[in-house]
């Protein structure tokens, strides 16, 4: 069920096609990943998850999923939309029914399920987002900001999709929030095991939480690899509009410092005991 | 279907026709429309024609945006070309089975046909021109008489721009939805009348609660800087009659009555 995308550009604009949202990218998007994309605003990470799911059709290269080719004239995209899921930054603009969980049963409606099978998918979805069952029957516009990302989160995980792809899912959410909302992804991308693809503007967010970070600026993939080698190049990151985690740059700070340091770093606490280890 | 909309697309460019004060271009243009009422002969017409043409040159606005405005009035535009063609009483020319085409008919369809196109064109021409707040700024300050019988000019003419303002946001929203939705597995596009009227529901409960929540925002906002109407409101940038003006008022004297006096040449009727 891998996406594989073969030198994909996007221009917005047809009259213009120099201009690329999208600069000739490739990628391999294995099973079972948790992968963070992050780059600053305007460097084409939205617009590229929407090929994923074939909502934007790329100007020129191919998306495939599972081997096809998704823009074949025969290929099903509805039912491509149900097996990579896409939660959109805005939960706002997707809840719609009168009730929490009825919205959540949208999803597998259109995949042409049953009544009851639906509602059992949706049940499944709101449990895997951690939702108390005290919310279910509340009209979703009520809800908090983070309680409504779970509802829109669920309302895409009840589809079943074998690749689950959020648009920053921790905009506009305080501290706690954010924290709780990447905690429950981490725990449900554990449970079930799909792919998951986490993007974000902010690298503190996500290091701790993806095995492989994807960096974009500019509609190109400057860095494809794990968190902790993509922030030894902090420097290159800062101007890109990006930063590292605090502490990286602490233990750059200290080597230059003089201390025999390792930069490598991406936590709090791997840092605190590189740092003891020294100082002893 | 979204981006037929011209209204309120304004073509960012310098010229003459941009710099004139929005009262002149709307002076202008009704002139100029009346004046295509009036003509009934190819001479008027082409009096019409030359003067949208020199107006057009002078816009530097490319000509492809005008006919965009068109797309929208199509189906009318067919429509009106067609009924005038069959339906008109008068001398045959030509028919076939319950259709005749009469030489009245003909003729009546072809100026019609004009008269749509240069009316959609010259009103597109000054939309393209005149950003929407100054649109309104002209339309408030034209109507401002009607104040003397209480009727909230101010008022309306913001609401007008708020609304035209907020056609963009509202579209490129709609957009965002539909998208969400299709992720979901939304299916916009298939089905019969019914059920693609259902289909609408996911996409337009979410916009009207986004354009109420903005609708909610924005008096806030407003009422936050002490907004309170039309009353005492002095202006940032007041419109003021420049020399151009003048001229522009001119010139579209000078067209209404080219186009009044070719109408009243006898011969041009034999002409066509």
């Amino acid at each position: 069920m891998a996406i594989i995308l073969d030198h994909v550009s996007y221009a917005y604009d047809k009259d213009n096609p120099e201009k690329k949202a999208i600069d000739d990218v490739s990628l391999h998007i294995k099973d079972g990943q948790f992968i963070g994309l992050i780059g600053h605003t305007g460097s084409g990470k939205s617009t590229l998850i929407q090929h994923f799911n074939g909502l934007i059709a790329p100007t020129s290269g191919n998306v495939y999923f599972d081997g096809k080719n998704i823009h074949d004239k025969e290929y099903d995209l509805r039912a491509l939309r149900t097996k990579v899921g896409l939660v959109f930054q805005y939960p706002e603009h997707q809840l719609f029914e009168m009730d929490v969980f009825s919205d959540v049963c949208f999803g597998p409606k259109n995949q042409g399920l049953s009544k009851k099978d639906s509602e059992l998918r949706a049940y499944e979805a709101l449990k895997l987002v951690g939702l108390e069952d005290e919310y279910f029957y509340q009209p979703p516009f009520e809800l908090s900001g983070g309680q409504k990302r779970r509802v829109a989160i669920a309302g895409v995980l009840a589809m079943k999709p074998s690749v689950l792809v959020l648009d920053e899912p921790t905009a506009g959410l305080d501290p706690k929030g954010r924290d709780e909302i990447l905690d429950q992804i981490e725990k449900m991308q554990k449970e079930t095991g799909i792919t998951v693809i986490l993007v974000s503007h902010s690298m503190e967010d996500v290091a701790r939480y993806v095995e492989r970070l994807i960096v974009m600026d500019d509609g190109k993939i400057m860095y494809d690899d794990t968190p902790r080698n993509v922030f030894s190049y902090c420097d290159e990151l800062e101007a890109m509009g990006l930063a590292a985690p605090q502490v990286t740059y602490i233990m750059r700070d200290l080597k230059k410092a003089g201390f025999p340091v390792k930069t490598n770093l991406i936590s709090v606490i791997e840092a605190t005991d590189e740092i003891l280890n020294k100082v002893r | 279907m979204l981006r037929d909309i011209t209204l309120g697309q304004y073509y960012q460019a310098d010229s003459i026709i941009h710099r004139l004060d929005p009262r002149t271009k709307i002076m202008a243009t009704i002139g100029y429309i009346v004046s295509l009422f009036l003509v009934n002969n190819i001479i008027g017409y082409a009096v019409c024609i030359l003067f949208l043409a020199g107006m057009i040159m002078l816009s530097h606005v490319p000509f492809k945006f005008m006919v965009r405005g068109l797309r929208a009035v199509i189906v009318l535009l067919l429509m009106t070309v067609v009924f005038n063609l069959f339906l008109t009483q008068g001398e045959s020319l030509w028919s076939f089975w319950i259709f005749n085409i009469t030489k009245e008919g003909l003729r009546s369809a072809v100026f019609m046909a004009m008269r749509l196109f240069l009316l959609i064109i010259g009103s597109s021409l000054m939309t393209l021109t005149t950003t929407p707040n100054n649109l309104t700024d002209g339309i408030e300050s034209l109507l401002s008489f009607l104040k003397i019988f209480r009727v909230p000019v101010h008022e309306v003419a913001m609401m007008m721009s708020i609304a035209l303002r907020f056609i963009p946001i509202l579209v490129d929203e709609t957009n965002k939805i539909m998208k969400a939705q299709m992720a979901r597995g939304a299916n916009f596009e298939t089905g019969g009348l019914i059920k693609k009227a259902k289909a609408m529901v996911p996409l337009f409960v979410p916009l009207f609660i986004s354009a109420f929540r903005r609708a909610n925002d924005l008096a806030m906002a407003m009422e936050a800087r002490c907004y309170h109407g039309g009353k005492g409101r002095t202006k940032m940038k007041p419109l003021h009659y420049h020399l151009r003006d003048l001229w522009g008022y001119i010139i579209i004297a000078c067209e209404i009555t080219a186009a009044v006096f070719a109408g009243m040449i006898p011969f041009a009727i034999w002409i066509f």
